[in-house]
């Protein structure tokens, strides 16, 4: 049911994706060398970047001898893709509840939205959550979330607008606690990473929580945009060297062949994707596992 | 390893600029990267391919070839290219008359649509115009209660739906404008995939029914390689006038606008440059030409330098270096007149050259707390620093609420600037790139 619902999430991207490497076939027949450059812009213009592009191009000669039809072509590549992305997989802790979530990004990204969905994952496996609006910069931010939280059906922390984030968190925490929630999901203010001011308020937030619990937060999450190109690689350095992310959440990825640049973060700084967003319903976020997501992407593309 | 395309071509430029003649094969290297640097930069590849075709005819002909500094020749033909890539023949304007005139703000999803609505109609305000914000956006939750905010913060009218469809609403919002003569009206839609055909058919109907004069694709300056779909599928379904970039003040290196521009041929309009609802700006390719070629935005610099800084006093405090008789009160002064052209970290990405010397760390903070460290001085000790003994910086130290260490750096620093200044006014070094 699970590859069923990513199949449907991703068809748009594997319909262009076969598309674009319909003419790879022809050329491929051929000569290996001639399929390359319509290979290195079917992964360009994903926005696996330059960088991502050649590695991947390098790895699929050193592994030529093991694609000797052109039926073998898709299945190497999913291969190397998933090799790719594996690496960047890292095994998790023991977690004490409650497990703490706070997810950062900057403006746009869907953060608020995604948190929302990420309530509605942790709900449906029993847990008691807890959601906290703690981007009280943005006009309306607290309300939206307010808005998600009796959608999906779990509580909400109100916080009042101007009220400073990190005390906000610091509520939650109380009440996690005191009140036994076993889940507490915090979203924050998009923010530019390049603004310094804004980047310290978020170590704040995160020093407010481990002060409580040392453990806490188990979980950063930074929200990208399926869209983004080659600035993701900033925004996660930066991100996570403010802040350690754990991992990515993946949003509009329902659309045009992109979000090439998760395997380019996954090959440069090895940062895991943890979830995907395939669609604008509630329970359109889903566990991201790079087999799954791979062959869902790749398989079933024949080259012509 | 996040060089962005400005720090690229720098060094590319600094290359080149060191050889007194080029042969073919070191424009060759040179258009190579810049190639690089311009998919690096998120400029689709197709577009890519075409700009690299057209510099290879005017780079590799007699003008950079005989040219007595090549580098240099080859940087100004780079940036007449980018800059005609850019530019439309037309003058910028957003189209806001009428009875009342229409505005429409289209795009994807957390592109700044709502953001971009309110900074326009304060941007317009400062034009003589009145502006109606129209919230159409009924999906996202809270989007309405967003918008009504924003409006009440910056004293906007707003226009209070009763209607339950965006096409009713839009009905409604003409109607309301014409009565109060307010104009433009603003709308402010919500954000959907450039493929959602079901979503993109509202925004054909809204169109239809209130024929705005203006429709604006609001695009995140930080998108890649999708930004030609998004500008292809928009403009096929629905069709717009002009774009608006937003998160410019983020380090995304813009190369979606050279994209949306080459394939659309519809004009960059205006640019979103910060998180005030202030920070909307027309848009210039000469200056975002020069800005990815690491040129700085020395005009912007310019135009606002001069609104805010008193001429006489600058021009003294030039003659004060020159005869090294600057002091820290007139370093005060700087200062203050420095901080009314704004937050410093937008000034730095305006200077040339700033860009390229890698993780830029200005801090306003930082300009506070040495303001501070400089009024905690006596006259005497601004006037001549070599007084400030242990004691007395201990004391400056506790009076500006800052530590010694940081009273000494400031000493230090303000030293070493002297010096530093001494040698440009000598002509010893110069600004790293020529000019226009």
């Amino acid at each position: 049911m699970l590859i069923e619902k990513i199949r449907n999430g991703l068809s748009k991207t594997r319909n262009k994706l076969q598309e674009a490497f319909l003419s790879v076939g022809i050329f491929f027949d051929k000569d290996f060398e001639k399929s390359v450059p319509r290979l290195e812009e079917i992964l360009l213009s994903s926005d696996f970047g330059i960088k991502a592009t050649d590695k991947i191009i390098k790895r699929l000669r050193e592994r030529r001898a093991e694609c000797r039809a052109k039926e073998l072509l898709i299945p190497l590549l999913s291969q190397i893709l998933i090799d790719i992305l594996n690496k960047a997989e890292k095994k998790r802790g023991e977690i004490f509840p409650p497990l703490t979530i706070l997810t950062v990004g900057v403006n746009g990204t869907g953060k608020t939205t995604s948190l929302a969905k990420l309530a509605k994952v942790f709900k449906d496996r029993g847990e008691k959550v807890l959601l906290v609006a703690s981007d009280t910069y943005r006009a309306a931010g607290v309300e939206q979330l307010f808005l998600w939280g009796k959608r999906v059906g779990v509580d909400v922390l109100k916080s009042q607008t101007g009220q400073d984030p990190a005390s906000v968190a610091f509520d939650a925490i109380e009440s996690a606690l005191s009140k036994g929630y076993t889940a507490v999901l915090i979203d924050t203010a998009g923010r530019i990473h390049t603004k310094k001011n804004l980047m310290e308020e978020l170590k704040k937030i995160k020093n407010v929580l481990s002060k409580k619990r040392e453990d806490l937060p188990q979980e950063i999450f930074l929200i990208l945009d399926a869209t983004t190109g080659q600035n993701a690689l900033s925004q996660v350095q930066i991100f996570s060297d403010t802040i350690d992310v754990t991992g990515i959440i993946l949003t509009k990825i329902d659309g045009t062949a992109k979000g090439g640049i998760v395997l380019a973060i996954a090959l440069e700084l090895g940062i895991p994707i943890r979830y995907v967003g395939i669609g604008e319903g509630v329970d359109d976020l889903i566990v991201f596992e790079p087999n799954l997501f791979v062959q869902s992407l790749l398989e079933g593309i024949v080259l012509k | 390893m996040f060089d962005n395309i400005t720090a690229r071509l720098s060094e590319i430029f600094r290359k080149l600029g060191r050889k007194a003649k080029l042969s073919k094969k070191d424009v060759e290297k040179g258009l190579k990267d810049i190639r690089l640097a311009l998919l690096e930069a998120d400029v689709n590849y197709k577009v890519v391919k075409e700009f690299i075709a057209r510099l290879e005819k005017s780079a590799t002909g007699e003008r950079v070839l005989k040219s007595f500094t090549p580098g240099e020749t080859l940087l100004k033909v780079v940036y007449e290219e980018l800059r005609d890539f850019l530019s439309t023949k037309k003058k910028i304007e957003i189209k806001a008359d009428g009875r009342p005139g229409v505005v429409m703000l289209i795009g994807l999803q957390g592109s700044g649509k709502t953001t971009t609505a309110v900074k326009l109609a304060n941007f317009l305000r400062k034009k003589g115009k009145r502006s109606l914000l129209v919230p159409c956006d009924l999906k996202r939750p809270a989007a309405v209660e967003q918008l009504k905010i924003m409006a009440e913060q910056n004293n906007l009218s707003f226009y209070e739906i009763k209607e339950k469809t965006v096409v009713k609403i839009g009905k409604g919002a003409l109607e309301s404008a014409k009565k109060e003569c307010l104009t433009p009206v603003i709308l402010d839609t919500a954000g959907r995939l450039h493929i959602d055909d079901v979503m993109l058919e509202e925004l054909v109907q809204l169109k239809k029914l209130l024929s705005p004069k203006e429709v604006l694709l609001v695009l995140d300056s930080m998108t890649g390689q999708d930004a030609v779909n998004i500008g292809l599928e928009f403009q096929k379904k629905v069709d717009f006038d002009g774009t608006v970039l937003t998160k410019m003040d983020g380090d995304a290196r813009g190369g979606a606008a050279l994209s949306l521009k080459y394939v659309t041929g519809k004009p960059i309009k205006l640019i979103g440059t910060g998180e005030r609802p202030d920070d909307l700006e027309l848009f210039h390719a000469d200056r975002m030409a020069s800005r990815i070629l690491g040129m700085g935005d020395i005009s912007t610099l310019i135009e606002r330098a001069e609104e805010v800084i008193d001429k006489e006093e600058a021009e003294e405090a030039a003659k004060k270096f020159k005869e090294d008789r600057f002091t820290l009160e007139d370093f005060r002064k700087q200062i203050k007149m420095v901080k009314k052209l704004g937050p410093l970290e937008k000034l730095a990405g305006m200077i040339p050259g700033m860009k390229s010397m890698g993780q830029m760390d200005v801090d306003d903070d930082a300009i506070k707390r040495i303001e501070a460290i400089i009024n905690s001085m006596t006259v005497d000790e601004r006037g001549n620093p070599k007084v400030i003994n242990g004691s007395r910086r201990k004391r400056i130290a506790i009076g500006s609420g800052t530590t010694v260490r940081e009273v000494n750096r400031l000493l230090k620093d303000f030293e070493m600037m002297k010096k530093m200044m001494k040698q440009f006014s000598k002509g010893k070094i110069g600004f790293p790139f020529p000019g226009k």
